[in-house]
């Protein structure tokens, strides 16, 4: 057996520590920089997804309030790119669902917490299918997917006919009736194609919401979707999201 | 806008359940219920139309030019329920311009260009060419211009051209059938394949909408037939009008038994949307499915024309039934319709809730709109009837070859 380092041994191991790390620290974004050389504007480069977990959020909004702010959606209640529903499963198995103005101002807690079995937020937005149901039935294509994966309208050809928001199995999608185009989530395309994070990430303080490129091989998304078992919305309709979620409760839809 | 927001505002206050916030407004409304409607007329009544020429149903022959200008009449105000609905109507040509092939709705150009050029149009041609061209003879002033141009040159009346011109017509008419399933059928497809709606989302969906149709097209039918009589104060033929009954008859029961397979089948299989569709059906829909489109609209009227069939009623007494069950199954028809359409946007794809629709009366998808688009094609056929009367006395004999009468 190795005998224990003496007291002069273990003092110069235990300098060696904070060199390291200030190695890592000043040569860190160096490789970092080096991993992320290729361009966020070549779209072929990329193939871009969201990982959710789903125990990580508190349901404060702020990743509504974000996305509105940025992507100026309408204010009134019944237009959201992103939004948080909370999810009360009672005692005797009753489900209660709400998402108050898509809950950008957060929820008021229940009056009565004993009867709570569990309850939990999901934070929802579009799953930028890899088979979009709402790019097939688009009569005249302005609603297509990128070639970084990211599925949006191009609402200067967009004729109003509103199929894809019918389409849509997840209620993504909404018309803006001031451009009476429809309109969705587009991962903040404008500032992912610069490199910076969707607004609703960005603003996460507890980075339940985890944006990146499924074909990087080191990214938080890539480790998340190593650590957690993921799961996707309504997996049946053979749409398959991008937006994969952990964690995820079997009430939700 | 702030209207808007406000009719948004009153529906999300009785929506119950829990539906995503994006789901407030229902996307197709009243204009989308009178599509189909009117498409399911055009192909009835084509479908109608063939049971003459292909079928051989000598009995309805006095209703075969008359279907095909209602067909016609239809027709032509198809799209524009659709176009009025458009966010961008001024956009709508890019759908033949630059169609998206895996798109359903892109077909409509094609299917509605196809229908309306080689079917229809040149049915109505080939089976008016010859008549036409013999009432021009004694025809002064803007018609014989009119009928001049519609021959388009062709106004040889030899017993061989007659006789080429009811090949045509025989050869269009088959061709014209599949064309009226297709036509139909395709805007039930529409909705059938919408895999994200549990209402929709059913391969049954095209097959019913297209007896449907079959129903709706003869019911109008025999109440153009009979009304129209009516008003040239002459006799309605009740071979004809019995034999109309008999098919109309027919058809409810097909519609019928495929609607109850529908929803049997669903109820059977019991998948995970069976909850909020019984909700629907029990709350929003009862009046419209129950009540309208299921007693009134399909059980009354198979009863009426039912009991008549087995009766000696008097004639005058067996046209009237015949028209109130005509009457009802437009009525039980427009329904099915709206049950489709609007019940299909009622309740949420998160299966938790459910939400109301709001008809209003002005608008651009109002109930005025809506009824403009309906009282349309009854102008359009009146001035159609005028240029190409379909009665029995303006035929032509055929090979008279020159001397005409009537016109």
């Amino acid at each position: 057996m190795e005998a224990p380092p003496d007291r002069r041994e273990f003092l110069v191991e235990l300098l060696k520590l904070p060199c390291s790390a200030a190695l890592v620290s000043v040569l860190g974004p160096l490789a970092d920089a080096e991993s992320a050389a290729t361009d966020p504007a070549e779209a072929a480069a990329h193939y871009y997804g969201m990982g959710i977990q789903v125990d990580k959020c508190i349901g404060c909004g702020r990743c509504v309030e974000a996305c509105k702010s940025e992507n100026d959606v309408l204010r009134e209640p019944f237009y959201f790119r992103t939004w948080v529903e909370r999810y009360v499963v009672h005692s005797d198995g009753k489900v209660t669902v709400d998402s108050p103005n898509g809950g950008i101002q957060g929820f008021t807690a229940p009056q009565d917490e004993r009867d709570i079995l569990r309850s939990f937020f999901v934070p929802k937005l579009c799953n930028h299918c890899d088979n979009p149901p709402c790019v097939q039935v688009c009569p005249v294509g302005a609603t297509f997917k990128t070639k970084d994966g990211v599925v949006l309208v191009d609402a200067d050809y967009c004729i109003g006919c509103r199929y894809c928001i019918q389409a849509c199995p997840y209620g993504a999608r909404y018309l803006d009736p001031r451009t009476k185009t429809a309109d969705k989530c587009t991962f903040c395309y404008h500032r992912i194609t610069k490199g910076l994070l969707p607004a609703c990430v960005e603003v996460c303080p507890t980075q339940a919401r985890i944006f990146g490129d499924l074909k990087a091989l080191s990214s938080p998304l890539r480790r998340m979707m190593r650590m957690s078992s993921l799961q996707v919305l309504k997996p049946a309709l053979n749409t398959e999201p991008k937006v994969f979620y952990s964690t995820l409760d079997k009430e939700v839809r | 806008m702030a209207e808007h927001f406000e009719k948004l505002a009153s529906i999300l206050s009785q929506v119950t359940g829990y539906i995503y916030p994006n789901e407030i407004e229902a996307h197709w409304g009243l204009l989308i219920v009178i599509y189909p409607y009117i498409t399911g007329l055009v192909a009835g009544a084509f479908i109608l139309a063939s049971l003459e020429k292909v079928f051989r149903v000598k009995e309805v022959e006095p209703t075969y030019r008359l279907a095909l200008l209602t067909a016609l009449a239809f027709l032509i105000v198809a799209p524009l329920p659709l176009l009025a609905h458009l966010g961008h109507p001024e956009r709508s040509f890019e759908i033949f311009l630059t169609p998206h092939l895996q798109s359903a709705m892109a077909m409509f150009g094609f299917v509605y260009a196809w229908y309306l050029m080689v079917v229809l149009l040149l049915e109505i041609w080939f089976e008016y060419r010859s008549d036409v061209a013999i009432w021009i003879r004694q025809e002064r002033g803007p018609m014989k211009l009119v009928h001049w141009l519609f021959t388009l040159g062709s106004r040889n009346v030899s017993p061989e051209a007659v006789a080429f011109d009811r090949k045509a017509v025989r050869f269009i008419t088959l061709i014209g059938i599949p064309s009226a399933f297709i036509l139909h059928g395709y805007v039930g497809f529409i909705f059938g394949s919408v895999k994200a709606n549990p209402w929709w989302s059913s391969v049954l969906i095209p097959i019913v909408f297209l007896f449907s149709a079959i129903v709706s097209g003869i019911a109008l039918v025999l109440l153009l037939y009979y009304v129209t009589s009516l008003v040239r104060g002459k006799q309605p033929n009740m071979e004809c009008l019995d034999k109309l009954a008999a098919f109309l008859l027919y058809s409810l029961i097909l519609d019928l038994s495929l609607e109850l397979l529908d929803f049997t089948h669903r109820l059977y299989e019991s998948e995970e949307s069976i909850h909020i569709l019984s909700e629907l059906i029990y709350s929003k829909l009862f009046i419209s499915l129950t009540i309208v489109q299921l007693l009134l609209g399909t059980l009354g009227p198979m009863a009426l024309l039912a009991l008549v069939r087995g009766s000696k009623l008097p004639e005058e007494l067996r046209r009237i039934v015949y028209v109130i069950a005509a009457l009802l199954v437009q009525v039980g028809i427009f329904s099915t319709r709206w049950n489709v359409v609007i019940g299909g946007q009622l309740f949420s794809k998160s299966l938790r809730g459910l939400t109301v629709y709001k008809v209003e009366l002005g608008g651009a998808e109002g109930v005025l709109v809506a009824l403009a688009f309906l009282i349309l094609p009854f102008l359009i056929l009146y001035v159609l009837v005028k240029v190409l009367p379909p009665w029995e006395e303006a035929r032509q004999p055929v090979a008279v070859g020159g001397a005409a009468e009537g016109g």
